[in-house]
């Protein structure tokens, strides 16, 4: 255990109360193997069924696919979603779910564990906050592409517009094509892939995370700064784009890395002088 | 990181800042560090199998952390640190102690001691 006694004691900077802060569970670190939330529906993945959402609005669609998984349905898929918005989102749970066709904004929002196939195009903040699983997209994919992401591989084979990755905490956004402006704006931490060439700005005030390029970039933002390629990099690249049949016209071996130059971190050293010119 | 048990053995303070406010500043880990998969466990290639995965997925952003002199790791589902049994050996390189603190997460985050289980019977709506 390190030693807690440091100068900031003396300053009486820890008196403050922290009951209620730590609590004590209990699991077996050992002998459970439950791959499943408790609170999730039991599918077989052999078990599929599909419906035609043609005439359906986006509230009775993912009403639709839950009794489905209630039902212990593992494979669904949805026919003419005619880019609907918000459909497919808020899924926690192990499920293959196939849209044949094109979905509108926020499709596939919030959800932790599916795996997603959209054969055609998706309006803008796809996989908005997506926490674990896949969403993989045919066709092109519209602006803040993966906004706050945070887990799980989210993939567009086409074109993205601008703000992809916005604020993205973790997760990895694989793009096939190009990608606009601010590509990885506010990005804290997880990998943005772009086979194709970036937009302006790429990477402003990134706080931490990691932009790999294939293409050529328009210029970057604030506080981006080009990295060094690692062979364990090089290797996770690899298998990570032949996971999606993915590869950069340059090759892998030719991508460019990009990290944060963290000299936004310590803005609390600032404090000092912002107080100066208050007074 | 050089030393691997710096954050175990000492406090981990380094600047001045940090000396002044007593808490470390940034990450005690590599948090862009990406997976060595030839060090995965087979509970783990199980967990991937259930899920339909190829890889780690959102297991790649988890690592081994350090807490207040502990080894830990962060549950985002609680947005707090699951401290690792003293029990447990830990391996002397960051790759194979973050296997060992997925493996933890999974079976924390599994579990129905969870504190998420009390929210979902709480506040779910569906």
């Amino acid at each position: 255990m390190a030693s807690l006694d440091h100068k900031s004691h003396d300053m009486g900077l820890h008196a403050e109360q922290l009951a209620g802060r730590t609590q004590q569970r209990f699991f077996s670190a050992t002998e459970e193997e439950n791959f499943t939330y408790p609170w999730s529906h039991e599918v077989d993945f052999r078990l599929a069924e599909e419906f035609d959402a043609d005439t359906m609005t986006a509230t009775e669609i993912n009403l639709k696919i839950r009794e489905l998984m209630q039902n212990g349905v593992g494979t669904i898929t949805v026919r003419n979603p005619r880019a609907r918005h918000g459909v497919g989102v808020g899924i926690l749970n192990r499920l293959n779910l196939k849209f044949e066709g094109s979905l509108g904004y926020f499709g596939c929002g919030l959800v932790d564990g599916p795996n997603i196939h959209i054969t055609g195009r998706v309006g803008w903040s796809c996989a908005e906050n997506m926490m674990a699983g896949t969403v993989v997209i045919d066709h092109n994919a519209g602006s803040t592409f993966g906004a706050a992401i945070r887990g799980g591989d989210l993939v567009c084979r086409g074109d993205v517009g601008s703000r992809t990755g916005i604020d993205q905490k973790g997760g990895t956004i694989l793009i096939g094509g190009r990608t606009g402006a601010f590509s990885g704006f506010m990005m804290q931490r997880g990998r943005m892939i772009v086979c194709g060439d970036a937009g302006k700005n790429l990477g402003d005030s990134m706080y931490d995370g990691t932009i790999y390029v294939g293409g050529e970039v328009e210029d970057l933002g604030v506080d981006c700064v080009p990295g060094e390629m690692t062979d364990i990099e090089l290797d996770w690249l690899t298998a990570k784009l032949g996971m999606y049949d993915m590869e950069p016209a340059c090759g892998i071996a030719n991508m460019k890395k990009f990290v944060a130059g963290k000299q936004l971190w310590n803005y609390d050293n600032l404090e000092p002088s912002e107080k100066k010119l208050v007074l | 990181m050089n030393d691997i048990n710096k954050y175990l053995e000492t406090d981990g303070l380094d600047t001045d800042r940090e000396k002044d406010i007593g808490q470390h500043i940034g990450y005690r880990y590599d948090v862009n560090l990406v997976p060595d998969m030839s060090r995965c466990t087979d509970f783990l290639r199980k967990y991937m199998d259930v899920m339909g995965w190829s890889d780690l997925n959102w297991l790649e952003d988890v690592h081994m952390g350090y807490e207040e002199g502990n080894a830990a790791v962060f549950d985002r589902n609680i947005n707090g640190w699951v401290t690792v049994p003293d029990d447990i050996d830990l391996p002397d390189n960051q790759q194979d102690r973050d296997m060992i603190a997925r493996e933890l997460l999974i079976k924390f985050q599994m579990s129905s001691s969870h504190p998420m289980v009390d929210l979902m019977n709480a506040y779910r709506k569906f």
